[in-house]
């Protein structure tokens, strides 16, 4: 053996992991395509019915702008589920996570790369779905401020994927069958967080409930900032929910560290996190 | 100077009450004292169950000790396990580790990111290991299509290219086949003898592998260590050399409790092949034979083969514990049955 190894710590140990974690997701994006079908055609399919339900009901325009959106964000959501907050328990099943935490990183680096991989390749998805559904659609947007909506656009994903890395280790701690818990969240959330409609027709306060999920008000920021009569429809102003959706980005993520550290010393003390089945 | 010492180190586990069982507690390593020297190739040895994994959980700071203390290169596993976590590494027999939508070389690559190993290093070392494990041409197969045999070449692979100071190994050689077993065994063996700053721990419930490969060997049975020293000074404790393998054609449990209480007999096993008994007698010497053919033949016995054989280290494991780890392992699946 030739080579000579040197390691580096720390900061780069930490981005070196985030990247190398990233890495399978954003990979498997392009080699496993079935994602156009299922990721595509068949969210592709529910926008197409809450179109028509709008057009039977005679609504107006812009609501076909907000399934758009909606069908569009939806996939960040489904992303969150079923590859962000169940992953932990999978790496478990599949033999990884105890070679996680056996190794010198950070599992913060860990999930973080799971993250940004999950992101990166489920806003290809989210894009295909938006940039489809307004063709098709015909839908026509005024856009505000393009930065505005850039900013609540990252904030919305960085408070939601805190709350995907606090819900790993959730998950993984209360040890079920992670299908179960992630089908027990996906419908109730798709309905209080208004993927479809403006939030603001449950009223005011259920709304403001709703948006523990931060997609509730990324996608109603989004709505005031690309449709003319989005603001008579906003829960608060964009400005107060981009504050908002700071302070839940800052709580996720720190949640997730602190999680993660309770799971880690559980899995050390009981013995069965690592396990598999256990 | 010690690469791993543990001191008086156990661990319980609780287990829960179910409907058909009381809560109980699970002693999965009784008090185990082990001192381990850097450049050892130190094998465990000890039936399933036998408490080896937890040691090596305990020693890769996955599981902490309930009580007793274990150091890994001068690092307490539970006081200093990040700074532990630079020098090991650890492979499983049979693991799934890694991403089937990934080639061989990007998942260790991968794996070696979570090291901080520079890329271009990582990649050069990768290339250099599945050389030298006979996989360079399945760098870039992805690893859903591996055999058994391959994918155990590859995490074998990622054990070793952190270049750890100390390496776990647990079974790495569980459902290989007879050649991809040897050449792991030769690979590992390579791999201490080549630097003497190295130590391996490995784990195995094969003897014939204990005995080639380790410099000393512990045995394990229900969490405790029996038994501690080089395969050689193991088999020469037994103080004998008469071993001998007989097939008899009949021998009934009565007469095989019998048989075992022969004076000069120390100990005795049976297994049942498809037309034959095989017994597994070790004898106090030579002599006893005739007492022993005089037996059978009271009791209508023929014999059909007698062999007489060196000692190996599952005779030192039945002398040990008085079954061969075989049946220890069927107890233990006839309990979990049970249970």
């Amino acid at each position: 053996m030739q080579t000579r190894i040197t390691k580096n710590s720390g900061w780069k140990q930490f981005f070196q992991t985030v990247v190398g974690r990233a890495y399978p997701r954003v990979v498997g994006t392009m080699r496993d395509l079935n994602w156009l079908f299922f990721d595509i055609f068949m969210p592709f399919l529910t926008m197409v019915g809450y179109v028509y339900v709008y057009r039977a009901l005679k609504a107006p325009e812009e609501y076909i702008g907000f399934v758009v959106l909606g069908s569009a964000m939806t996939a960040f959501w489904i992303n969150i589920l079923w590859s962000m907050s169940s992953q932990l328990y999978w790496e478990k099943e599949g033999g990884n996570l105890a070679l996680y935490i056996a190794s010198p990183t950070s599992m913060m680096a860990i999930l973080l790369g799971m993250a940004t991989g999950g992101m990166l390749a489920t806003t290809t998805r989210a894009l295909a779905i938006f940039v489809i559904g307004s063709l098709v659609f015909n839908v026509s947007y005024a856009l505000v401020s393009f930065w505005t909506l850039f900013g609540v656009f990252v904030l919305t994903m960085v408070a939601l994927y805190g709350l995907g890395m606090m819900m790993a280790s959730l998950f993984l701690l209360l040890n079920r069958e992670a299908w179960h818990l992630a089908n027990f969240v996906q419908a109730p959330v798709m309905l209080f967080s208004g993927f479809y409609f403006p939030v603001r027709a449950f009223g005011f306060w259920p709304g403001m409930v709703a948006s523990i999920i931060p997609l509730t008000l990324g996608m109603d920021a989004m709505r005031q900032l690309v449709f003319p009569s989005g603001t008579l429809i906003g829960l608060l102003t964009p400005h107060v929910e981009v504050l908002i959706l700071a302070g839940l980005s800052v709580v996720y993520v720190l949640a997730a560290f602190f999680m993660l550290r309770y799971m880690e010393r559980l899995a050390i003390n009981q013995g069965r996190i690592t396990d598999r089945l256990s | 100077m010690l690469s791993i010492e543990t001191a008086d180190l156990s661990r319980t586990y609780k287990i829960k009450k179910t409907r058909k069982t009381p809560a109980s507690t699970l002693v999965a390593l009784d008090k185990v004292n082990l001192q381990i020297q850097q450049g050892e190739l130190f094998g465990l040895l000890g039936p399933n169950g036998a408490g080896k994994t937890t040691l090596i959980k305990i020693l890769t700071t996955l599981l902490g000790p309930t009580s007793g203390s274990a150091k890994v290169n001068g690092l307490d596993v539970v006081s200093q396990s990040r700074e532990l976590r630079e020098h090991i590494n650890m492979v499983s027999g049979g693991e799934t580790s890694g991403y089937g939508l990934l080639t061989v070389r990007e998942n260790l690559w991968m794996f070696s990111q979570f090291y901080g190993i520079p890329s271009r290093l990582a990649n050069a070392r990768i290339m250099e290991l599945l050389k030298i494990v006979g996989m360079a041409d399945r760098a870039n197969t992805k690893s859903s299509n591996l055999s058994t045999g391959l994918r155990q070449k590859m995490n074998i692979v990622r054990g070793f290219m952190t270049d750890p100071k100390v390496l776990f190994l647990d079974e790495p050689t569980l459902g290989l086949d007879v050649g991809a077993a040897r050449d792991v065994r030769a690979f590992v063996r390579e791999w201490v003898d080549s630097d003497p700053t190295r130590t391996l721990l490995l784990t195995t419930h094969y003897m014939v592998e204990a005995e080639e490969m380790c410099d000393r060997v512990a045995i394990i049975n229900q969490g405790r260590v029996l038994a501690c020293d080089t395969p050689k000074a193991l088999k020469a404790g037994l103080r004998t050399d008469a071993i001998y393998t007989l097939q008899v054609d009949v021998l009934e449990d009565e007469g095989f409790e019998a048989l075992k209480a022969l004076p000069g007999i120390r100990t005795a096993s049976r297994k049942a092949l498809e037309d034959n008994i095989e017994l597994e007698l070790v004898l106090e010497e030579d002599s006893v034979l005739t007492r022993l053919i005089q037996f059978l033949a009271d009791h209508g016995s023929t014999i059909r083969t007698l062999h007489k054989r060196e000692a190996t280290l599952e005779d030192v494991f039945v002398s040990l514990v008085g079954v061969s780890m075989k049946d220890v392992e069927n107890s233990n699946a006839d309990q979990d049955y049970q249970e």
